[in-house]
């Protein structure tokens, strides 16, 4: 019987790696898997290379991460927040490597890895910073720079419903980027805030199918607060 | 205000500028507003025209800000703003809400901007090559994606520097790709020609807006 479903955090986050590049979900703090977030402080891999739209806000979570320096590299689309502070702090000092990366062209990345596809051709950041030192081509008249495929080795994924299979639904805008990282990521780990039995999500509702999904969660918080 | 003061017209404030792009957005455009003055514009489009709004963070048919009491915690803008949600309405993954963007599916975007260029090139996103912490988040993509680009921004700086320049002194956002420009004095076509006046504010002469602007303007034949 395949069940996907981890009874601990400790068996949720067993086996990362120090230096995995770990791939986190949300926007803003919908959609963010915090609690695993937090499972990964605990578990204490480091020398992360991180890829999320934010850098983090306060001194929790992600931002917890970096501070207790466990962050080599952050790859994202804008590292600004309400509360920036420990991510400035160690950027200003030199203490962690920031890749910036244009929003779409991030989720897009994402989404080449998880479909196979080494890299792709865009419009986005030609003739800017983003655009300088990558490779150039022109497809009917118009210019694309060439953009890699961004894979993690742990993807951080919050769910609304999942089964034991690992079949995955979202709530509302906190879909964003976790469908693309559960795809994108050698092993994507989700949280959910319900657990289904296997045939109750109507399967023209599932968005995320099991096969992108390898270990999942219950984690039933309630409501996102705060950004 | 000088410029009441020493001449004689009105600049538009900022609820009249959104208001002014607003009349320009027809029934059955797929709209981005960015972040900041831009996504004002919406409180201006009436709900009987049907104007579809996109949210880069997974949202197409996005509505008004909820009374307070109404708030939805799951429901939020790319300005992490609590939003509502249309009849009609849908969400997507992020991939999948770029693909809106950069795959030419969406009628209009309007940002605002630092500095627009003659020759449509837009810099919106970093005021000098080392800033502290960049943060550039989907602007190039709707700058490079979308069918058509309007800026909407104060035609100055606050010290009265011209935001319409020759050439970009800022990092760019994208080259080429502003159609339109609308400023609290004046509407601005971007074309083969430079800047065209389409617009201007009560009282404004196309002399006194050439005085505050960087670049040529160009009368409309």
């Amino acid at each position: 019987m395949i069940n996907k479903i981890v009874q601990s955090m400790a068996d949720a986050m067993a086996d990362i790696k120090d230096g995995s590049t770990v791939l986190i979900g949300g926007f803003g703090a919908v959609g963010q898997p915090n609690a695993l977030i937090e499972g990964l402080i605990e578990q204490g891999a480091t020398d992360l290379i991180v890829a999320a739209n934010n850098a983090g806000v306060g001194h929790v979570g992600l931002a917890r991460l970096m501070e207790l320096g466990r962050v080599r590299k952050i790859i994202c689309s804008f590292p600004r927040s309400s509360d920036p502070v420990v991510f400035e702090t160690l950027y200003r000092a030199g203490k962690i490597e920031l890749e910036i990366v244009p929003q779409g062209t991030l989720a897009e990345r994402m989404r080449a890895a998880g479909a196979g596809v080494p890299a792709f051709f865009t419009a986005t950041g030609v003739g800017t910073k983003m655009g300088m030192g990558k490779e150039q081509r022109e497809f009917d008249g118009r210019t694309y720079v060439m953009e890699q495929a961004l894979a993690g080795d742990v993807g951080l994924v919050e769910a609304w419903e999942a089964d034991r299979w690992g079949n995955l639904t979202f709530k509302e805008s906190g879909r964003n980027f976790n469908p693309v990282i559960a795809m994108a990521s050698k092993l994507s780990i989700v949280q959910t805030q319900h657990v289904r039995e296997l045939g109750e999500i109507d399967p023209d509702h599932v968005v995320t199918p099991g096969i992108f999904v390898d270990r999942v969660l219950h984690v039933p918080y309630g409501d996102p607060t705060g950004f | 205000m000088p410029d009441t003061a020493v001449t004689d017209f009105k600049p538009l404030n900022r609820v009249e500028m959104a208001a002014r792009v607003a009349r320009d957005i027809p029934e059955g455009w797929y709209v981005n507003l960015g972040i900041g003055i831009p996504t004002g514009i919406a409180d201006h489009v009436p709900l009987e025209r049907e104007v579809i709004f996109h949210s880069e963070n997974g949202v197409l048919g996005m509505g008004p800000a909820p009374p307070k009491d109404k708030i939805d915690p799951w429901l939020i803008n790319a300005g992490k703003q609590y939003v509502t949600l249309r009849q009609g309405g849908s969400f997507c993954h992020h991939a999948d809400s770029f693909s809106m963007i950069r795959g030419g599916h969406l009628d209009l975007c309007v940002l605002g901007a630092f500095q627009v260029a003659e020759n449509g090139d837009i810099a919106n996103w970093a005021t000098s090559e080392n800033d502290t912490a960049p943060a550039v988040g989907g602007a190039m993509d709707l700058a490079a994606g979308a069918k058509r680009l309007w800026v909407l921004m104060d035609h100055t700086t606050k010290d009265g520097t011209s935001k319409l320049v020759q050439r970009c002194s800022y990092p760019l956002t994208a080259v080429g790709a502003v159609k339109r420009v609308y400023t609290n004095l004046a509407v601005l076509d971007v074309t083969e020609r430079g800047f065209v006046v389409l617009d201007m504010a009560p009282g404004l002469t196309f002399e006194t807006l050439q005085s505050r602007t960087d670049a040529p303007l160009h009368r409309a034949s």
